[in-house]
């Protein structure tokens, strides 16, 4: 097998990690990262803070009824599992797109690079 | 989720306690032939610590999301959830929410970046940055803390599932049953290790999913697939009206019992990123893409599960007498069985039978599977993180650190057996939701403060481990679970001050401030060059094992 370079500190220098930390590029993917995990993080969990809120405290409005014997409650309580779906979902979709390739581009620059 | 042991005359058995139990026997024996057939086979391929711990890193993002779904999907969430709703309606259903919300924090937060920085266990990803010996230590003692705390619930309720679904009733055939399960679930873990265990949990998670499936898809096609019929006609047989389908009836007495359920809530929703069982499983995928894919196979089997459980709480509340489900078990944890049996025909009836047993069956082979992964958590955690980093300084070899691992298997299997056996009548209804607030206060905090914050140090994560445990703990012995109420473990007596069951809505908050107080009272600087490789390898996934 042909040596392909490692991470092993047998072979090689480690990279230099508090560079890459600073660098734009990496800059960049934190920020792509972060920017989306951690809103998205507090908005769902205070839309089901409030969710339980609203079960506890407001029982009138959760019973309206909706349609038949669907009322607030449950409409509310399956919009849950909506959006618990449609973040995964979304959050998967933009990490293929923004946050693989520039993970992988800086991952094979640093694995790569004796 | 009470799987409390109540004892009962059952009503299930009326038709044919005989054939029902000699049916419910067989289709079991042959969930453990099969499991055991497939964790012989997948102990043979488990050479070295990778393969023990870690399943050898090769499964799917797929066969992952399905064990994980094994793995997550108890039988306190089967029986519990689906016997909560059949009881008190809508506030059953609460239930399930928050415990598949929590699937979005291990989404965004945690499986990707634990996958890329860690080996096999938690103690690896808080070991990158701090003082390592102890981190590990807290991190190995808070992991077999609340593994322990889970298990003991699993192998309680094991015995008294038996009473409810095979009618033994003798103190013998119940600890005979939990020894049974102990027994074969230290098989599972000592020769399959991860792999075999990974294999039981897909296995368990098909059949679970199968069986929920059916029973929907029956229910249903009674209520000619409307909703709005089968929530009316449960409303109406419950005898407490539009109530039925409107919060309040579990949860809603008091004003405590309010503040409960925000607890109970908050622990839910934080808790399921920080198990340690769940954790691991993050590892037996190649890539952190793979462990994202797992995820949300994991959140689209486990949230689908969850909405059929609508159709089998209501769907019993509809089809079987209030009555008949609180004489078999007052928490309603037979809802299910005797949904199925009244679904295929009523009691007496073949389809029936045949239904019940099935259903049964999958109640058991969910109980052995989860146990199984508890007892890996608590075994790679005891040897990896304590044994061979602390004890040993890291100075031992993969053969030592598996038969560590092998031997602690066989010790924390003995343990849950004798507390299994020893807490058989306890009301154990708070050691799930114990364990998962222990998790969201000890665990979660010092794991999100490591990979996101770049001041946090070993004192930080020492105060939010130790003081979350601590905290969580001591609040729920002064709790009315330990004392003071008839339904608590010791009736008897009461030493209780603090009035919520669940300790979430304290120690949550305060594990997550502890870990940032004692960041700043620390002496120590935090380790920047250190921060930076963890910072970077977490997000790219360089040098990930």
């Amino acid at each position: 097998m042909s040596a392909a370079p490692t991470l092993d500190p047998g072979t090689h220098e480690p990279p230099d990690y508090r560079q890459v930390q600073s660098s734009a590029e990496f800059d960049e993917l934190r920020r792509a990262h972060r920017s989306f995990a951690f809103p998205v993080t507090v908005a769902f969990l205070l839309w089901y803070l409030g969710y339980v809120l609203l079960s506890s405290y407001a029982g009138g409005f959760m019973a309206t009824k909706v349609l038949g014997h669907l009322n607030v409650a449950f409409v509310l309580g399956l919009a849950q599992f909506a959006t618990t779906f449609l973040i995964a979902w979304w959050y998967s979709r933009r990490a293929a797109a923004r946050l693989d390739p520039k993970a992988e581009a800086i991952k094979s620059r640093l694995e790569g690079d004796a | 989720m009470n799987l409390t042991s109540q004892p009962l005359a059952l009503p299930l058995a009326a038709g044919g306690a005989g054939e029902h139990r000699a049916l419910i026997i067989t289709l079991f024996a042959v969930f453990v032939a099969a499991t055991l057939g497939l964790t012989v086979w997948a102990g043979r391929q488990t050479k070295g610590a990778e393969d023990f711990y870690a399943g050898g890193r090769q499964f799917s993002g797929f066969q992952n999301g399905l064990a994980i779904s094994g793995d997550y999907m108890s039988a306190a969430s089967f029986l519990g959830i689906a016997g909560a709703i059949a009881l008190f309606g809508y506030d059953g259903f609460l239930y399930s929410i928050g415990f598949l919300v929590a699937w979005l924090v291990a989404l965004l937060l945690v499986a990707e970046p634990l996958r890329n920085t860690g080996r096999f266990t938690m103690g690896d990803v808080l070991a990158h940055r701090m003082r390592r010996r102890p981190v590990r230590t807290a991190a190995g003692v808070s992991t077999i803390i609340v593994s322990i705390f889970y298990l003991l619930a699993q192998m309680a309720g094991a015995g008294a599932l038996v009473t409810l679904l095979l009618g033994i009733t003798s103190e013998a055939g119940k600890i005979l049953v939990v020894v049974l399960v102990g027994v074969v679930m230290i098989l599972y873990v000592t020769i399959g290790g991860m792999k075999g265990t990974t294999w039981v949990q897909m296995v368990k998670a098909v059949l679970l999913i199968a069986g929920t499936l059916l029973i929907t898809f029956l229910v249903a096609l009674k209520f000619h697939f409307n909703i709005s019929t089968l929530l009316g006609a449960a409303a109406e047989n419950s005898g407490k009206g539009s109530a039925f389908l409107e919060p309040g009836l579990k949860y809603g007495a008091t004003a405590t019992s309010k503040i409960d359920f925000i607890s109970l809530g908050l622990a839910l929703v934080l808790g399921t990123a920080g198990l340690p069982h769940i954790l691991i499983r993050f590892y037996t995928v190649p890539t952190a893409k793979a462990a994202r894919k797992s995820v949300n196979w994991a959140i689209g089997i486990i949230g689908v599960f969850y909405l059929m459980t609508i159709a089998l709480g209501f769907g019993a509340a509809a089809l079987i007498e209030p009555g008949t489900i609180t004489a078999s078990n007052k928490a309603g944890n037979t809802a299910a069985p005797l949904l199925a049996e009244a679904i295929g025909g009523g009691p007496g009836s073949t389809g029936g039978a045949v239904l019940l047993a099935v259903i049964s069956a999958v109640a058991f082979a969910t109980i052995l599977a989860v146990v199984a992964g508890l007892t890996l958590a608590s075994s790679s955690s005891f040897a990896h993180d304590l044994y061979v980093n602390v004890l040993r300084k890291g100075r031992a070899t993969e053969k030592e650190e598996i038969g560590a691992a092998r031997w602690a298997t066989v010790g924390i299997g003995g343990v849950a057996i004798v507390l299994g056996v020893f807490a058989r009548g306890l009301n154990v209804a708070g050691l799930v939701a114990l364990a998962f607030a222990v998790a969201a206060s000890a665990n979660l905090p010092t794991l999100l403060y490591s990979l996101f914050w770049k001041r946090f140090t070993t004192r930080g994560a020492l105060w939010s481990i130790y003081g979350g445990l601590a905290s969580s703990v001591l609040l729920v012995l002064f709790s009315p679970v330990v004392s003071g109420k008839e339904t608590s473990m010791f009736p008897g007596a009461d030493f209780g001050f603090f009035p919520l069951e669940n300790p979430g809505l304290i120690s949550i908050p305060l594990g997550f401030l502890l870990g940032w107080l004692g960041s700043l009272l620390s002496k120590e600087e935090p380790d920047a060059a250190k921060y930076a490789e963890l910072e970077v390898r977490s997000l790219t996934g360089t040098g990930a094992h």
